[in-house]
């Protein structure tokens, strides 16, 4: 049997879920094995019916206090499950709930996990997962020595269920309620207050059509100035990376990827980002991508259209020189 | 308030080729600088500022060779108190479920009310080692924390930060652990004094033996099959020439596609 996590933020199933159903139909399809989804939610009825067409089996467990995610009153009701059904693999989100939750769960249950796949073979005494290390510069094969195990999986490794050409069975689950059994001091120790949002300046970088985003590359503060003048005589709209914003160099509403905006514009030029996946999660649905970086294996080549291998603090300059003449 | 801060060394490699060694199962080593996981300088900072504000100690704890105690010095020389190294062949042998023990074991020791690590290492990428400690400890814990405020002496109201820009906020009883996320705070540089001071600060080293652990004990749940080169599918058209070149070229094609 293959298990997953449902992942539910906020009343909505997250695309990660169909992403999850398609990795888990292609594995069940080669191993002949049974798909199991499991919600905890205040209210599973709804999302049950969403998903179980996918599903040979349906667990859920009900209660106002599973109505937001939680690791330690998860844990519990996860562990009784597992320990109650031992899939051969059990699947959950690689994003800010599964990060939380997966390696809690599996060290509580001395089960192997891998964190972050974006492939995975189950063979019959253990899976083999694919991941990346060193910031996408290297990829690894890592083995689980035992089953059941444990993956999260990265965010857009898969199609969604419905994208995918997957042939899959015409299937209506049956759907499983455990009653929710928990020792309420769980809930002293950690406590769901509310969602917050990260305050804006005003500007919208995904309203923008030609989006300048700088990366480490831009090596100081003071360089940012003569980006943002090119921002301005192309009519583009200044972005950049993580590392820009932890360094407090621009402002959080700036930052393009998995923590900071999704952007689409028709223009979008990358000036000395690496292209690490969750900068290119952010961008890589852009009309035409532009790259410059100094590295020539820089992971942003595999998502540009064009790229220049060069120093961006010398080809910025006479760029913008250019443009300006043209414009003339 | 007693913390603890789990530090990394790590290698440089953001702009360096990183190449997979003779064995497939690390990178070759040779020229690379290695410094202080990004993530951890942040947990180390989140500790400091804790300190200053309500007293306590602050630990730090590395799982390496001996190398590792210019991390540990480096943090010293900001204002931790003292320091711990966990050195060991077994440690080396086993997966991010062995490093998590081996720091389990040194950490149930001592006293502590906070357990703080980083996010996220930048050479194994795992995320995994917090929260399993976490679990090994059997203490409460939040991973991805970029806010951290003391109500009281037995909780804490914390940030974490979920895809998409949003926070979840939640509150969580001591002792816990938390995972700090970069950009959480600025962390300071060490001052002359800072390093001068940090020499006389205790560092204690501890194998496996000393922890009470042995091979079984240490085996990894997982194990690496083999690294590899990505195959990096470019469908990028480079643009080449000289600078001046490169540049009339790519003038023409943002023009082009910006619609100037
Ligand atoms: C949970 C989580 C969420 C994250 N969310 C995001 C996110 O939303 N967005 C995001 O961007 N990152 C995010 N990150 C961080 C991400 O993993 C990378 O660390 C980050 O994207 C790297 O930024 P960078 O490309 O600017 O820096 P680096 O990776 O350091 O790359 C700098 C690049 O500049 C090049 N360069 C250097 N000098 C020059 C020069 N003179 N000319 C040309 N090129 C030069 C180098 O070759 C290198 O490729 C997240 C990380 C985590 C753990
Ligand atoms: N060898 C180690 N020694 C001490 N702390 C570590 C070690 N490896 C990982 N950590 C801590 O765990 C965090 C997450 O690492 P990882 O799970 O490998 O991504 C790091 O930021 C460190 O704080």
């Amino acid at each position: 049997m293959i298990s997953l996590l449902i992942e539910i933020r906020e009343g909505q199933i997250k695309d990660i879920t169909y992403e999850m159903l398609t990795l888990a139909h292609k594995l069940a399809a080669a191993q002949k094995q049974e798909i199991t989804s499991i919600i905890l939610s205040d209210n599973c009825q709804q999302y049950a019916d969403t998903i179980k067409q996918y599903s040979h089996k349906i667990i859920c467990v009900e209660d106002p206090l599973l109505a937001n995610f939680n690791t330690q009153v998860y844990l519990p009701v996860l562990s009784n499950i597992i320990n109650d059904t031992k899939p051969n693999l059990f699947l959950i989100a690689s994003s800010g709930f599964g990060t939380d939750l997966a390696p809690y769960l599996a060290a509580s249950l001395n089960l192997p996990l891998i964190t972050d796949i974006f492939d995975l073979e189950l063979n019959p005494d253990n899976m083999l997962a694919r991941r990346s290390m060193y910031g996408g510069k290297i990829n690894a094969d890592i083995i689980s020595k035992s089953l059941p195990a444990i993956a999260t999986v990265r965010v857009g490794s898969f199609e969604k269920i419905l994208a995918s050409n997957l042939l899959i069975p015409n299937l209506s689950a049956e759907i499983t309620k455990l009653p929710f059994l928990i020792d309420p001091s769980i809930l002293e120790m950690s406590k769901f207050i509310e969602y917050g949002e990260v305050p804006t300046t005003g500007i919208d970088i995904t309203k923008s059509d030609i989006l300048i985003a700088v990366g480490r590359g831009i090596k100081e503060q003071k360089n940012l100035a003569a980006v943002e003048k090119f921002a301005q005589d192309i009519g583009g709209t200044l972005a950049c990376t993580r590392p820009i914003i932890d360094a407090g160099w621009l402002p959080k509403d700036r930052q393009v990827g998995s923590s900071g905006k999704t952007v689409k514009p028709k223009l979008y030029i990358a000036l000395g980002i690496s292209g690490a996946f969750q900068h290119i999660s952010g961008m890589k649905s852009s009309e035409n991508i532009i790259a410059v970086n100094k590295d020539p294996e820089a992971p942003i080549f595999s998502v540009a259209h064009y790229g220049v291998v060069g120093d961006l603090l010398k080809i910025l300059p006479l760029l913008a020189n250019r443009i300006n003449a043209l414009k003339g | 308030m007693d913390i603890i801060v789990c530090m990394k060394m790590v290698p440089d490699t953001s702009e360096t080729e990183v190449r997979v060694d003779s064995t497939n199962k690390d990178i070759l080593k040779v020229r690379l600088i290695y410094t202080t996981n990004e993530a951890d300088n942040y947990a180390l900072e989140t500790a400091l500022l804790l300190k200053e504000k309500l007293g306590g100690t602050v630990t730090l704890i590395s799982v390496g060779p001996q190398k590792v105690d210019e991390v540990l010095r480096m943090g010293l020389a900001k204002g931790a108190d003292r320091a711990i190294r966990l050195t060991d062949e077994l440690f080396d042998k086993g997966d991010a479920w062995t490093t998590a023990k081996a720091l389990a074991q040194a950490i149930s020791q001592n006293k502590y009310d906070l357990v703080l690590s980083g996010c996220i290492a930048s050479d194994d990428g795992y995320s995994q080692i917090g929260p399993t400690l976490a679990a090994l400890l059997k203490i409460p814990s939040a991973a991805y924390v970029n806010k951290v405020e003391v109500l009281d002496n037995t909780k804490l109201r914390i940030d974490r930060e979920l895809e998409g820009g949003i926070l979840e906020r939640k509150e969580i009883s001591l002792p816990a652990l938390l995972t700090i996320q970069t950009g959480t705070n600025t962390p300071r540089y060490a001052s002359i004094i800072g390093i001068k001071r940090a020499g006389a600060k205790p560092l204690d080293v501890f194998d496996a033996a000393k922890l009470n652990l042995d091979a079984q004990a240490l085996a990894g749940l997982t194990e690496l099959d083999k690294m590899y080169m990505p195959k990096v599918e470019s469908k990028a058209q480079f643009i080449q020439g000289s600078d001046d070149e490169i540049s009339d070229k790519l003038a023409t094609l943002v023009k082009e596609k910006a619609g100037l």
